[in-house]
């Protein structure tokens, strides 16, 4: 459903301010996301200005910071700091993107950090994933076959069809691009979102996989697959590089081919 | 404790408007506003049909300042939805998905309807003689 406006409990107010430690010389602001599930207070935004001079250059590397030497109750997720596990994506100056890929001097003026747009928020800058997630396990996302595997060794690929793939495989389900798009805003409770579609692409081209007619089967639907409308917000936030909405059109050319 | 119920993160609110999704928005409200045109039209060709009277109120209002302006923006409205349908037709093909094509696309069809009404307009009133 279309709605424009956040829920009552979710509006943000304003919130607490933490000044620049003295004798900082270079600092920079961050309003950052707050909500916590155990008091009753609505969401807020929290005002850092930290020294630039205590902390590397990216994003990650200020949040690392102020949750350490700071305020040690802000939550967020993170792993591998360079980009590969997709655990610190969130919306930063206004787009998606992961905290460890953005530099902070890309950003003019105060750095704000919310969540990953329009997801229920489990804590400050950590969104449920538990229906994404469920999406992703609906589209059987692993090789299926009807033929018997080959006896002495594992179903091989040329390198062509390997190719294809390119493009596809990089994904690290971070879901910077199914949060980013107005249409998984709107119907992702039951529209798939550019992430799982692009997911559900990449077992359709796969030359080892068997089953694509069925997969195609689960895919035709008004709202699955046919939510998309091109918007190509998908693409503009991908931290990767990657194209979904480009990967639903050649879902949809599939369906066309086929019927 | 009981668990409190989550709150829905910011959207709409915090999302940077891109060229992508601007350009989107724009092609579905152009849309609605050449169905609200449409029946302008339908009501200056029953009004024709109706009788000299009728006619010539409609083509007071149509003619008007008020009027002529609603027309400009319907004109471009049809106009923007024509491109911007041609480049959702070169989508549905397959082509034109890279990001800075994406871009290109977007401020070219923008550009062309513009242009296009503008030209359309001049023509018009040339030939009306001012």
């Amino acid at each position: 459903m279309v709605e424009f406006a956040l829920p009552r409990n979710s509006k943000v107010n304003r919130g607490k301010t933490y000044p620049a430690p003295k004798g900082a010389k270079r600092t920079k602001a961050f309003a950052i996301y707050r909500w916590s599930p155990d008091t009753e207070e609505n969401p807020r935004l929290d005002e850092y200005t930290i020294d630039l001079d205590k902390c590397g250059p990216m994003v990650l590397d200020a949040i690392i910071h102020i949750k350490n030497d700071i305020d040690s109750t802000l939550t967020f997720r993170r792993s591998c700091r360079e980009g590969i596990c997709g655990s610190c994506a969130m919306n930063i100056d206004g787009t998606n993107t992961l905290a460890c890929l953005k530099p902070i001097d890309e950003v003019k003026g105060t750095v704000k950090i919310y969540p990953l747009p329009h997801m229920p928020v489990v804590k400050d800058l950590v969104p449920d994933l538990t229906h994404i997630y469920a999406q992703y396990t609906s589209i059987q996302p692993w090789l299926q076959t009807q033929s018997a595997p080959p006896p002495d060794r594992e179903r091989l690929q040329d390198p062509d069809s390997r190719r294809k793939l390119d493009g596809l495989y990089e994904c690290i389900l971070c879901f910077c691009c199914s949060t980013s798009c107005p249409s998984y805003w709107w119907n992702g409770d039951r529209y798939l979102g550019p992430a799982i579609l692009l997911q559900a692409y990449r077992w359709l081209v796969d030359s080892r996989d068997e089953m694509t007619g069925e997969r195609l089967d689960s895919l035709e639907d008004p709202f699955r697959l046919y939510r998309c409308h091109t918007i190509m917000n998908c693409a503009k936030t991908c931290p990767k590089g990657l194209n979904p909405g480009k990967a639903i059109a050649e879902i949809k050319k599939m369906m066309v081919a086929r019927a | 404790m009981v668990a409190r119920e989550r709150p829905l993160s910011p959207h709409l609110q915090v999302y940077r408007p891109q060229i992508t999704s601007v350009l989107s928005i724009v092609h579905r409200l152009t849309g609605v506003a050449l169905c609200v045109g449409t029946l302008l039209l339908v009501w200056w060709l029953v009004a024709a049909a109706a009788g000299p009277d009728a006619f010539e109120a409609a083509q007071g209002f149509i003619g008007s300042i008020f009027g002529r302006l609603i027309l400009f923006g319907w004109s471009w409205a049809l106009l923007y939805h024509l491109c911007n349908g041609v480049r959702h037709l070169v989508w549905d093909a397959g082509y034109g998905f890279e990001l800075d094509t994406l871009t290109r696309s977007g401020w070219l069809t923008l550009v062309v309807s513009i242009g296009l009404t503008l030209i359309a307009w001049i023509a018009g009133y040339a030939m009306m003689g001012g």
